[in-house]
């Protein structure tokens, strides 16, 4: 479209081209209307957090009460708590889901065996397919008291003399929720570094190994400084989130036993705004979130373009 | 790894180890599933003496008659199915015409409609605003919330538009001096192209709309007709400490009067696999498909 860049500099061809494309313009109309009712029209709900809400009136029609429902939210040391939660088991679960997909993808990177290669790659893609309600079910049995096979084989092992009731203990909670993202998503993870270990010049393993050095020589001295920045980029990108900790994993494991060390952001806005059908304070923490979300990501792709590397957006 | 003709010791060290920790996934990874299927296969009372492992001990078929046969969950898994097939397909065609319009260079309004989608994956309305909309359409206590406000994502979008672009201008080009319009070049000529791309597109889209129970715990709890297998088996997960969940009663007043019987935690191993067999059986085929549209998406948590 070469013609058309020159020819745009002089005025009225915007018009022009407007009319050229109104097919292409026609067609988007759609997608802009569907986009604006379901994604945007919620953020004009925001109004709510503002008000004293009743269902039953209209949203211009509610009391105005200003900063309130954020006040009461920073008074709450539930908030506190949920906001210590969320933060732990985002930083539990990106550490743990970093260190163990790639940790992966250099052992798969090592087997020459195609078909055992192949066998394990689709064998751990197979839980990140499977719902957390599924995912769940797998892990309450497996940590159960009642035959769950943790606690046999620790039995066995002699190392516990008693069944543990795992899923019951506060502070076991966030591991749990760490170690179950693992296996979920390990298979899954380690895809995007084993393609990135893939496209490593194989001239830089021929000459280390005409200097004599071993695998774990290459794999420490090139493999990993090779994919050094798709695991910066990926882990600058994840900190954006570190608000979003996941929902479903914590609401499917979670037992009142736990709950305190279990609460993130999704649960608070359920138990303590619409069940309470305190709907303005649940938009209060609705907004909170996603305010701190978009700074954090904004922040996070920043940081990354700085460091020289591809952005998300 | 034969870069050198001879294995060093370090070599077999490093094999060794590797190939017990693979093993060691595997089988970490299996055993949850391959328990689960035994169990689901075992006389209920029988298992809750423990010790089911790979393997059923008492083999019977009477927790998938029981589950099967209720017309709750038989209609649970028609919409489950409806609800995946419908949001696929119309998902996949829609996402594939916005990737289509913006990613063509040359058109106005590009860069608005790719900033008004990408920005959708940063902000979202939270849960009441949204469901306040949902109700004020119609669509609480409706089938058609599990369809249409999720039919076009930014994330998917991203990735078509991308494998778009790296496709040869000259296709859509000679079609264009043949007179051919967008739309026929888009259904003619794009989408036969994009067949890696949107298999892999498709395969999110059903995995995510067949695991799906938020949607239905927020918008439809109260009617039991839109009720999705996902939500069946979160239900009775979350009653299975209490034995109060409705199904869960029901079943075994049903089982009372008979020889045979089903415990809770038969019901939830047979759940479990009747909602997992679909996506065993479908993804081992497209992953090729998928290892390749993830790494040229880019990022997917």
């Amino acid at each position: 479209m070469k013609t058309s860049a020159s020819v745009s500099r002089r005025g009225g061809t915007f018009w022009h081209r407007v009319k050229q494309q109104k097919v292409l313009i026609l067609m988007t109309i759609p997608f802009l209307v569907h986009v604006f009712i379901f994604r945007y029209v919620p953020i004009w709900g925001w109004l709510m957090a503002f008000q004293e809400y009743w269902p039953g009136k209209g949203i211009l029609q509610q009391t105005w009460v200003g900063l309130e429902n954020f006040k009461l939210l920073f008074d709450d040391p539930v908030f506190y708590q949920v906001l210590r939660n969320t933060l732990a088991m985002s930083i539990i679960k990106l550490a743990m889901g970093t260190i163990s997909s790639i940790a992966l993808a250099l052992m798969l990177n090592e087997v020459r065996r195609m078909w055992f290669k192949k066998t394990v790659q689709t064998i751990s893609y197979l839980p990140h397919f499977i719902s957390w309600v599924v995912a769940a079910n797998l892990v309450r049995d497996a940590l159960s008291t009642d035959g769950g096979i943790i606690n046999k084989v620790l039995m066995d092992l002699r190392i516990i003399k008693e069944p543990i009731m795992f899923l019951g203990i506060p502070g076991l909670f966030w591991w749990i929720i760490g170690i179950s993202h693992v296996w979920k998503e390990v298979g899954w993870g380690a895809i995007i570094y084993l393609a990135a270990i893939a496209s490593i010049d194989p001239t830089l393993y021929e000459s280390a190994m005409i200097d004599g050095a071993g695998r774990l020589k290459q794999m420490w001295y090139i493999t990993l400084p090779s994919i050094r920045p798709t695991i910066s980029v990926l882990l600058i990108m994840n900190m954006g989130w570190v608000l979003s900790a996941g929902f479903e994993q914590q609401y499917l494991l979670q037992n009142g036993r736990v709950i305190d060390y279990a609460r993130v952001f999704t649960i608070y806005e359920l138990d303590y705004g619409i069940k309470m059908m305190r709907y303005s304070f649940a938009t209060a923490v609705g907004i909170f979130r996603s305010v701190v979300s978009l700074i954090l990501v904004f922040s996070a792709n920043q940081l990354a373009k700085r460091w020289g590397q591809e952005r998300l957006v | 790894m034969n870069r050198v003709g001879r294995k060093t010791w370090e070599d077999w060290i490093i094999d060794a180890v590797i190939y017990l920790s693979l093993i060691f996934l595997v089988v970490v990874t299996l055993y949850p599933f391959l328990n689960t299927l035994a169990v689901s296969f075992n006389d209920a009372m029988d298992s809750s003496r423990g010790g089911i492992t790979l393997w059923p001990r008492k083999f019977t078929l009477y927790n998938y008659q029981t589950l099967l046969t209720r017309s709750q969950i038989y209609h649970a898994t028609l919409v489950s199915a409806a609800r995946t097939v419908l949001s696929t397909v119309l998902g996949v065609f829609c996402t594939a015409m916005a990737a289509y319009i913006i990613s063509r260079r040359e058109f106005v309004l590009r860069r608005f409609v790719s900033f008004v989608y990408v920005l959708t994956m940063y902000i979202d309305g939270g849960l009441v605003p949204t469901y306040f909309l949902m109700r004020s359409l119609g669509l609480t206590n409706s089938f058609w919330v599990y369809v249409v406000p999720g039919l076009v994502s930014a994330f998917n979008l991203i990735v078509i538009r991308t494998y778009i672009a790296g496709l040869s201008d000259s296709y859509v080009e000679s079609a264009r001096i043949d007179g051919a319009g967008e739309f026929t070049i888009f259904l003619r000529i794009i989408l036969p192209l994009c067949k890696p791309v949107l298999a892999t597109i498709a395969l999110f889209i059903a995995v995510d709309n067949w695991n799906a129970w938020f949607d239905t715990f927020l918008y439809n709890s109260a009617n039991a007709q839109l009720s999705t297998l996902q939500y069946e088996l979160m239900k009775v997960l979350q009653s299975a400490n209490t034995m109060s969940g409705s199904l869960l009663q029901a079943l075994s007043r049903a089982a009372a009067g008979t020889t045979n019987t089903v415990t809770p935690r038969a019901i939830r191993a047979t759940m479990t696999i009747i909602v997992s067999v679909p996506i065993v059986i479908v993804y081992p085929f497209l992953q090729r498909y998928f290892v390749h549209g993830l790494t040229l998406g880019g990022i997917k948590e």
